[in-house]
């Protein structure tokens, strides 16, 4: 990798020039090779009836998922009220299993506040299985495919459109708790907002439509799917852009750079004051050695 | 005792007397020309890393492109790294340079000065005393009380025409106050039938289709005037105050989880409820919203509504509950306002309960 | 070439040395002397005499930042435009290209993506100006901790506050002029202030703004205010500081030689203003680096402002941190009295105890100067341990502001340390009360035990970790006497004087006018001083050393250097006769 990069700076409208070219088909066949794996396996799995997919779903459900969200999957309520062991699943639809599962937030590894993004348990083909068990239950929002959430299909125009108008729905909707960067904020009672670094643009799209833990929803009715792509496009194309002023500090605004301030700065200025006032190393000798007699 | 003619200094001698200030002792490089040489070289090092840094300042800003095509350098911008380390090497050698000449090469003797009071010499004082008594004197200032309170008060009156000059700052709030245009502090540019839109795109909603959980940010359906619309144009600083104040989040939740308020019964559709997006605190635009509460958090001060509950307050430092928006359908199942908002939103004030 | 070591001036009382012929600096001076008359003045000061301490430094970084904050202000000016007009933004930054924004934040943008160095100006700006009120801050306490405000600086500590006051304001004018959604919010909520003021809010949120907030000219007139109004002011009493610190000759430390009446350090020039002219590269340099390196308020990626949106992490600058604190844990209280309405929830934190703070700051060393009686000129400065309650009573101020402060961050600790911010803000509505309560005793205590472990050293000598064993088998460590010169700095302090009332009653059993002031200042003094340590008095040492004197010959001095290696026969080297380096 060349450390002085050309073009990275540009989305879209730019990617031109020698380097960039060949980056961009780098990424291109890095793409498709990725997505081919991840995918294929999945598109296997279509050639087996649907049936057969719901009931290996069946299967893992009643291992890895019943003991909380109940053998069919109508969640367990427990004694305290208001408190529930595990939702229900009914009507939450494939997208919402794709996310948890997909993301490690589920199967939780303990009951708590909020559950944490972690390694993954299940693979792809497990998860496509549960997904769709759980979508046989009732009806709900299905796993978008790549045309929903990538503006790759657009022309030039369109797609800086679209990032500009996401970035926009992005400030209105988002930021209020995922904060400007998308490094995630604070919500009440020990609630997070989870970073959106590098969360792939398929679980960012199943987490507006099917609002996970305390995130409210963003249906079809609330954002249109093209408003959801863009502000996915818009996300991609921050964390393409380079940090143009340096280091980003976590990307947590003034708290970070008030910290840099008085650690760095003032604690290296501090640092050259002791250095400008030390005194310097003394020599034991109380006369000047005489002219030459050193020679 | 008065503070004025006390000039002596503190004492702190006893129990140990002064043993003076200590012999001084050399440094290796006033005794020797090798070290002195040494030192030398090192500051010349350093004033000319410096002119190097300078120098490369320069290539770095012909060089490395900003703007439409922006080098990067293992992800930041470029230029701004490069420029930035280039200045302030140039700026440090200097610095540090100047410094080592200083500690190194430049007499370091330490010596004494001695200190004067702060005050003037008695004399002086007295002079002074006498030329501002015989001035105040000669302008018979004391003599004649009329003259000097006219002029105080004639100075004191100088004030007004200070103040008066800064009215024009800006109207007041009764000057703007307009309920038929939403301005001033007590009005918004809801008005009774006006669609909510989204924010941003400026597209209607139909309540029907809207999920349980769902969070709209949306704003009134005259900020986004369109032929279809017939809501005059409106940019610039008139869309901006009524954005501040127009904003508005719509939730909807089962609507058995809604408690409405006294002669609030009919103001949601079916479990949709509406309230301004301002919070009553500051004035921070609030929307951290958790679906599963149906508590709302302002990011600005940790304000937290409850939004099933009439958006009472729950936690944090604002007082009021949010304003609520009456809602209705028209009859193609778009969200209209019932009305527009029967309090003022936003930030309390003195006069906000009298309008 | 090595220096004339046989002619080094050791004080200023020597007549100054006369060149032999003209040189061509003499010309020159003569040239400018012949029609300024500068000499007179100049031959007090070009040798004046400055102390040498790390700590005196502080106050630079706070000049030679404002220093970097005038020059890449000037360049910035170049190319923003104040200005609250709406443009469609058509610059390089491509995820905000069409967006409809004001003159002040495309310039802005523009001045970040289609200036070279314009980005690295306005992140050194934004770094000095974080670094000048800090400086400042730090400064302060410099200057509160070693007594360093009493007489005869009370004056200039008051101007030092206001420099701290106006270095806040012109933070906060700055960094709102971009007109980006992170400063907008800020604004909008300074909106909020004054409209909580009594009586006069709406008034002067519509004078300020122009208008309905937002109004179209608060950019406008809060540029004024940053680049002339309140620069203007800060020169001015920076000059002013400065004179009065030339006037009144730096304070120093007490030491061998170091006394109320003289001021012992190097020359002004040559080494004085080699250091101090040094270090303003060394300060342009660091904030260079910084402003290069360090992303700062990335207003790109907030966007314009826009009333209806906000984001996570909405905080001001560092230094307007702590009043936001105080309105995060501020309870929600309001009242409506006669149909007017008093928020308390926003005058208590905003407007009553910030300026409270500052009235309280800059009346300390007439408080201080009022109880104590002590109407002398001071010049050593004090250890902080010397002073306890003074010390005590600044720890205990630094600790409501740090409350204050991280309660300001609330939000940022809580995702940090995954906490609930519900229970970090209940915990510092308690501790904003307690801690400072707590930090005051706590200190107070320690210095006087410092105090303690001061004398111990005068009376006993120093502990040089040798333990010896003695004939009967017991196991002591052995304490040495300390050195003169270090003997004398920890002496070289006052004796604090209670104030006692002497009689409440004259000769006829008339109350004497104000002995009830007097009573209550004769309590304070005796709070303030009553626990402290005094140094010993002469006959203490005398006596402590002739009982010294008297000990087990295990207890008395040894013949030579303890340097661990006296009684295992290796201490054969003497460190006299070690080469000097390079030899």
């Amino acid at each position: 990798m060349r450390l002085l990069n050309r073009s990275a700076g540009r989305i879209s409208r730019h990617r031109r020039g020698p380097v960039a070219g060949l980056a961009v088909l780098l990424l291109g066949l890095l793409m498709t090779g990725g997505l081919y794996t991840v995918f294929a396996p999945a598109q296997a799995q279509k050639a087996q009836s649907d049936t057969e997919l719901v009931a290996e779903g069946r299967k893992l459900f009643l291992v890895g998922c019943a003991s909380c969200h109940g053998q069919n999957g109508e969640g367990i309520s427990t004694v305290r009220e208001g408190y529930q062991k595990g939702p229900s699943l009914v009507g939450v639809g494939a997208a919402a299993v794709d996310f948890q599962v997909g993301t490690g937030r589920m199967p939780l590894a303990q009951p708590g506040q909020q559950a944490p993004r972690k390694t993954v348990v299940y693979d792809a083909e497990e998860i496509a299985a549960l997904a769709a068990y759980v979508a046989a239950l009732a009806p709900g929002p299905a796993v978008p495919t790549e045309q929903d959430y990538s503006i790759d299909g657009l022309s030039e125009a369109e797609r800086e459109e679209a990032i500009v108008r996401g970035g926009q729905i992005f400030l209105t909707n988002c930021t209020a708790c995922h904060n400007f960067n998308g490094s995630g904020g604070a919500m009440p009672r020990g609630g997070y907002a989870p970073s959106l670094h590098g969360v792939e643009g398929k679980y960012i799209y199943e987490a507006l439509l099917t609002g996970p833990q305390a995130m409210p929803t963003f249906s079809n009715g609330n954002l249109s799917p093209d408003e959801k792509r863009d502000v996915i496009a818009y996300l991609n194309s921050i964390q393409e852009s380079p940090e143009y002023g340096g280091f980003g500090m976590g990307g947590l605004g003034p708290v970070s750079e008030g910290l840099f301030a008085w650690v760095l700065g003032i604690g290296g200025l501090v640092g050259f004051a002791v250095w400008i006032a030390a005194h310097t190393t003394r020599s034991t000798k109380t006369q000047p050695i005489e002219e030459g007699a050193e020679a | 005792m008065t503070d004025s003619h006390d000039h002596t200094l503190a004492v702190v001698e006893e129990p140990i007397t002064n043993p003076g200030l200590p012999a001084h002792q050399w440094r290796p490089t006033d005794l020797d020309e090798r070290a002195a040489k040494r030192a030398e070289r090192q500051v010349a090092g350093m004033f000319g890393l410096s002119m190097v840094c300078a120098v490369l300042f320069v290539v770095a800003y012909f060089a490395l492109e900003i703007g439409d095509n922006f080098d990067t350098f293992i992800g930041l911008g470029a230029s701004t790294v490069a420029l930035g380390l280039a200045l302030g090497g140039a700026m440090l050698f200097i610095g540090i340079g100047i410094i080592q000449w200083a500690r190194k090469l430049m007499g370091d003797h330490e010596i004494s000065e001695l200190r004067h009071p702060a005050s003037s010499t008695e004399e002086d004082r007295e002079a002074t005393l006498e030329a501002l008594s015989l001035g105040l004197e000669e302008s018979g200032i004391g003599r004649r009380p009329l003259v000097r309170n006219t002029l105080l008060g004639s100075m004191a009156m100088l004030g007004l025409p200070a103040v008066v000059l800064l009215r024009d700052l800006g109207p007041s709030n009764a000057q703007v106050a307009d309920a038929e245009k939403g301005l001033g502090l007590q009005h918004t540019i809801w008005k009774k039938g006006m669609r909510l839109v989204r924010d941003v795109v400026g597209t209607p909603i139909k309540a029907s289709e809207l999920e349980i959980g769902d969070l709209v940010n949306a704003a009134p359906e005259a900020l986004f005037p369109t032929e279809a619309n017939g809501y005059p144009e409106i940019e610039g600083v008139a869309l901006q105050v009524q954005k501040a104040k127009g904003a508005i989040i719509i939730v909807k939740m089962e609507p058995e989880e809604i408690k409405p308020a006294d002669g609030r019964d009919n103001w949601t559709v079916d479990g949709v409820i509406c309230y301004s997006k301002i919070c009553t605190h500051v004035g921070c635009p609030i929307s951290l919203y958790e679906r599963t509460t149906h508590h709302v958090l302002c990011p600005c001060h940790q304000s937290t509504f409850d939004l099933a509950d009439g958006a009472k307050v729950i936690f944090g430092p604002a007082h009021r509950p949010l304003p609520q928006l009456p809602l209705a359908v028209d009859e193609e199942g778009y969200l209209i306002a019932q009305a527009g908002f029967d309090e003022p939103v936003g930030a309390s004030y003195w006069e906000r309960e009298k309008q | 070439m090595s220096l004339d070591t046989s002619k080094v001036a050791s004080s200023n009382a020597a007549k100054a040395a006369t060149p032999a012929k003209p040189s061509k600096v003499g010309g020159v001076a003569g040239w400018a002397d012949d029609r300024l008359g500068l000499a007179t003045a100049a031959r007090k000061n070009l040798r004046k005499v400055f102390p040498d301490h790390w700590s005196f430094m502080l106050g630079e970084i706070a000049l030679w930042s404002f220093v970097v904050l005038l020059l890449t202000g000037v360049f910035l000016s170049l190319w923003f435009t104040p200005s609250m007009g709406e443009v469609h933004y058509e610059g390089s930054y491509d995820q905000l290209r069409g967006i409809p924004m004001s003159e002040a934040m495309a310039s802005t943008l523009d001045i970040s993506f289609d200036v070279r160095g314009g980005l690295l100006m306005r992140q050194m700006h934004h770094w000095a100006a974080m670094l000048f009120v800090a400086s400042m801050m730090v400064h302060l306490l410099r200057v509160a901790f070693t007594g360093a405000f009493r007489k005869p600086r009370e004056v200039n500590w008051v101007i030092g506050c206001l420099l701290l006051l106006l270095g806040t304001l012109e933070g906060f004018t700055g960094y709102s002029l971009p007109d980006d959604l992170l400063s907008g919010t800020g604004v909008r909520a300074a909106d909020g202030f004054l409209k909580a003021t009594p009586v006069l809010g709406s008034y002067m949120s519509f004078f300020l703004f122009g208008g309905e907030f937002p109004g179209d000219a608060i950019i406008p007139r809060l540029y004024i205010i940053h680049v002339l109004l309140i620069p203007g002011i800060l020169l001015g009493l920076i000059a002013a500081h400065m004179l009065l610190l030339v006037y009144h000759k730096h304070t120093q430390w007490p030491g061998p030689g170091r006394t109320e009446q003289n001021v012992v350090g190097f020359p002004m020039l040559p080494v004085y203003a080699a250091k101090a002219g040094g270090f303003f590269f060394i300060v342009f340099g660091v904030t260079a680096i910084m402003g290069g390196l360090l992303s700062i308020n990335p207003v790109w990626k907030f966007g314009p402002y826009d009333p209806t949106k906000v984001t996570a992490g909405s905080q001001p600058d560092w230094y307007m941190g702590w009043p936001d604190g105080l309105l995060r844990i501020m309870p929600g209280w309001e009242s409506v009295i006669f149909g007017y309405t008093i928020s308390w929830n926003v005058m208590l934190p905003i407007l009553i105890v910030p300026p409270t703070m500052l009235i309280v700051l800059i009346l300390l060393p007439f408080i201080e100067g009022w109880i104590t009686g002590d109407k002398r000129e001071h010049h050593l400065l004090q250890r902080p341990r010397n002073a306890p309650t003074r010390t005590a009573v600044m720890v205990s101020l630094m600790t409501f502001y740090g409350l204050a402060w991280a309660a300001g961050g609330n939000d940022i600790i809580a995702i940090t340390f995954h906490s609930s911010i519900n229970n970090i803000t209940y915990f510092m509505r308690v501790a904003v009360f307690v801690g400072p309560a707590i930090a005051f005793f706590v200190t107070r205590r320690w210095c006087i035990s410092l105090q303690r472990h001061d004398n111990d050293k005068l009376l006993h000598g120093y502990e040089t970790g040798i333990i010896m064993r003695s004939t009967e088998g017991g196991y002591a460590e052995r304490h040495l006497p300390i050195s003169e010169a270090s003997a004398y700095t920890l002496t070289a302090r006052e004796r604090d004087e209670i104030h006692t009332v002497d009689s409440d009653t004259d000769a006829n059993g008339v109350v004497a006018p104000g002995s009830r002031v007097q009573a209550l200042r004769a309590r304070l003094s005796e709070k303030m001083y009553g626990h402290n340590v005094q140094k010993p008095t002469t006959e203490e040492l005398a006596a402590a050393h002739q009982h010294a004197e008297h000990e087990h010959a295990l207890e008395a001095g040894l013949d030579h250097p303890a340097d661990g290696h006296q009684f295992d026969g290796h201490s054969d080297h003497t460190v006299d006769e070690a080469p000097l380096r390079g030899h």
